[in-house]
């Protein structure tokens, strides 16, 4: 499913394209937020994949473990990732 | 509260992520054997239900649906509370069926490694594994088993699967005792983190072993449904029509059903009367119970018909994705996606709207939402609208082709929407200040719904209406009409009150009678009282008398104005009937005077008292549903303020902004 790419990347979720597979390094804050996130399995070491963005630009959705997680690009911002 | 005291009986608490067909399998053990309530003191669902088993009966509790205990939330502190034994009024269960969805095993394995942390025994109900293995993925049952230390039973709620082996594993699991299979405890400073990173890296293990994946056939159905009901531009397409369809069915398919409950909650009241002694008992029946009551039932197709819908949406994964493409517009005034179908269905009638707002996890977004519900024009609104518009816009048009009465009426629902997008503004700001709601939400993969889960889901709605809010509605109808009735005018009931004076004969015999009385009660008193109030917005206390009467409802205006001015028949005008197009009512509008002998009705008039009802919380089945879903009369009561208020205020400038530019 997921493009080659030799050149990794650090960034955060949020700038990750759709269709491509990313790698979780770290998810920042200390909110109820990245602690749901982290709960629903979005912890470092965990790949995801960027599946569509809603029709008005947010938010965006992501396949983890399995299963389809709906997010905002504000909560996105929060996970570090290298794809 | 205390109903399962004795300890003999065996209880067991269902846990599970929501969408894992927890609720499916609760309905499938228990049946129908189940009550809906509150825990006490907060609007977190307690279901509970008896499930038969061979040796008697056990206590199923259905906890909120969860993705961790942690008690980070509202749901997740209660049961918490309720594993721990802590929650007031439900026992501590003795074992817990952990329902995990075998087509998401790894996060639906999260919430039981946390379990293995209570002291509980534990059985899992491994669900939706017909799915699992549709799609061509393996899964050793025993050995997930072995590695988790805990009976784990593939079920199937329609077929009835596992059944009879989940009663023998939890008499198992019970006498063995809790054990666990797996400690989180001893790790590093960031504790809290070190411990989610600890149960699911024992998950990958668990998964890694136990399960054999299809990688390429994963949740492809769904994508592919996706792929179109969540297209940037078809998306919307497809979602504006589920809107229509739900907001017809309230909109109009509820309507026959609605006047045949009215029509026969009038033919009861007839029916009451004609048998009863006539007096003042069998005027509370019929004028202040059944009416009352009466009034509020006819709500319950409207309630029955969105819940339907409701339940299908949410039970086939749709209403995620409707929440996941309209969050971005939501948000923008500070609300969560959830809230759009709430808003909607508030146009039919904000009483399901309000009921409908559960889905919205966040407190503080949720009031924000029951708040600003009222807002939108709902169908009791119409008869006052049409009413206003028949009696002084009839066949006026705006550049010579657009009927003037249309433009007024969506001039007046447009005026709800901006109010209500500006209240939420300012309540996310001031009293409900939250950040823009977060919106972390999975999107379940899509499933045919469950018949049976519909339904039950739609009728404890409905239920819970009749039965909760019936008991504030019924006293406020009762003093509702107390106050019309009281004090007596004559010696007997209104209908034998003989018709002394004959200048009037646009009403029928009793009208004068009604009209006499209704002027002179303790209702008429107020409207006398409150007309220094409502004098700058052009009202009279005829007018007064009229907004008191219909807090009742707000189509109760067009029945009590009837009265007022000596039209129509007071029996069944009272309840609801009253014609907003009846010719003699339009014209005792048009006629009616001042002391001072100036009309007192203008067209100015007319739009200020629909500005008015557009914003005014003119319905006592609102302030007790939102009592009910608030739990608390301190917001009920900010909401009938705050838009009082606002209706006074807009009342106010429609009407000297009008007199100042020469109108009226």
């Amino acid at each position: 499913m997921s493009p080659k790419n030799n050149s990794s990347e650090v960034a955060t979720l949020r700038t990750v394209p759709v269709g491509r597979l990313a790698r979780v390094i770290s998810v920042n804050g200390n909110t109820r937020i990245t602690k749901r996130l982290m709960e629903m399995g979005v912890i470092p070491g965990v790949s995801l994949r960027v599946v569509k963005t809603a029709p008005f630009g947010d938010p965006i959705e992501v396949k983890v473990r399995g299963y389809s997680l709906a997010m905002r690009k504000n909560e996105a911002e929060s996970i570090e990732v290298s794809f | 509260m205390k109903q399962n005291g004795h300890r003999s009986q065996l209880t067991i608490a269902l846990a599970g992520n929501p969408n894992a067909g927890k609720t499916t399998l609760f309905n499938s053990l228990t049946g129908l054997k189940q009550k809906v309530a509150n825990y006490p003191g907060v609007t977190v669902e307690r279901k509970h239900g008896t499930w038969k088993l061979e040796s008697g009966h056990a206590n199923l509790i259905d906890l909120p649906g969860l993705y961790s205990l942690d008690a980070t939330s509202l749901d997740e502190q209660i049961a918490r509370d309720v594993i721990t034994g802590k929650q007031d009024g439900v026992p501590k269960p003795d074992a817990v069926i952990a329902v995990v969805d075998a087509t998401n095993l790894e996060r639906n394995l999260y919430l039981v490694t946390q379990l293995f942390e209570f002291d509980v025994p534990v059985v899992i109900a491994l669900t939706m594994i017909d799915a699992f293995e549709k799609q061509k993925h393996e899964i050793d049952i025993g050995k997930l088993s072995k590695l988790l230390k805990v009976p784990v039973v593939a079920v199937n709620a329609k077929s009835g699967r596992g059944k009879g082996e989940l009663i023998e594993k939890l008499g198992e699991v019970i006498e063995r005792g809790p054990i666990t299979p797996f400690e989180t405890n001893g790790h590093g400073e960031d504790g809290e983190n070190a411990k989610i990173f600890a149960r699911y890296n024992f998950i990958s293990d668990v998964v890694q072993e136990s399960v054999k994946h299809n990688d390429r056939e994963r949740h492809q159905f769904s994508e592919r449904i996706d792929r179109v009901l969540t297209h940037k531009f078809f998306g919307l397409v497809i979602l504006v029509g589920v809107l229509l369809l739900v907001f017809q069915a309230i909109f109009s398919w509820a309507s026959l059903p609605m006047d045949l409950l009215d029509k026969g909650f009038g033919s009861l009241g007839d029916l009451v009367k004609a048998e009863l002694p006539p007096g003042i008992l069998t005027d509370l029946i019929a004028d202040g119970i059944i009416a009352g009551v009466g009034g509020v039932m006819v709500f319950l197709p409207q309630i029955l018909l969105l819940f339907l819908f409701i339940s299908i949406l949410e039970d086939t994964g749709y209403l995620a994705r409707a929440a996941f493409l309209l969050d971005k517009l939501m948000s923008r005034v500070g609300l969560h996606g959830k809230a759009f179908l709430p808003l909607m269905s508030s146009f039919a009638c904000a009483i399901p709207g309000i009921m409908a707002t559960r889905t919205i996890e966040s407190r503080r977004d949720r009031f924000a939402t029951i708040l600003i519900a009222p807002l939108m024009s709902c169908s009791a609104r119409l008869p006052v609208y049409t009413l206003m518009i028949a009696a002084f816009f009839a066949g006026r048009t705006v550049l010579g082709f657009v009927s003037l009465g249309a433009v007024l009426m969506l001039a007046m629902y447009s005026l709800g929407i901006a109010v209500a997008v500006v209240v939420a503004f300012v309540l996310k700001r001031t009293v409900l200040k939250a950040p823009p709601p977060p919106f972390v939400m999975e999107l379940p993969p899509y499933r045919l719904p469950n018949i049976r889960t519909v339904f039950q889901n739609m009728l404890t709605r409905a239920w819970l209406f009749v039965k909760r809010a019936g008991t504030v509605i019924l006293a406020i109808s009762i003093i509702l009409w107390a106050l019309t009735y009281f004090p007596r005018q004559g010696s007997g009931p209104v209908s034998e009150v003989p018709n002394l004076s004959a200048e009037q004969t646009a009403g029928s015999p009793q009208g004068n009678g009604a009209s006499d009385q209704i002027q002179h009660s303790f209702a008429g008193m107020l409207g006398h009282a409150i007309e220094p109030v409502i004098r700058p917005l052009g009202f009279d206390w005829k007018i007064g008398v009229a907004l008191i009467a219909s807090f009742a409802a707000r189509e109760v205006l067009v029945s009590t104005l009837s009265i007022i001015y000596n039209v129509g028949d007071d029996e069944s005008a009272k309840g609801k009937g009253g014609d907003a197009e009846s010719p003699t009512l339009i014209s005792a509008i048009r006629d009616a005077k001042h002391d001072d002998g100036t009309p007192a009705w203008t067209p100015l008039t007319a739009v200020t008292l629909m500005v008015f009802f557009v914003l005014a919380m003119q319905c006592m089945s609102t302030v007790a549903v939102v009592r009910r879903e608030t739990n608390s009369w301190r917001w009920t009561l900010f909401m009938i303020g705050y838009m009082t208020g606002l209706a006074w205020i807009a009342a106010f400038i429609t009407y000297q902004g009008g007199k100042a530019l020469g109108f009226g």
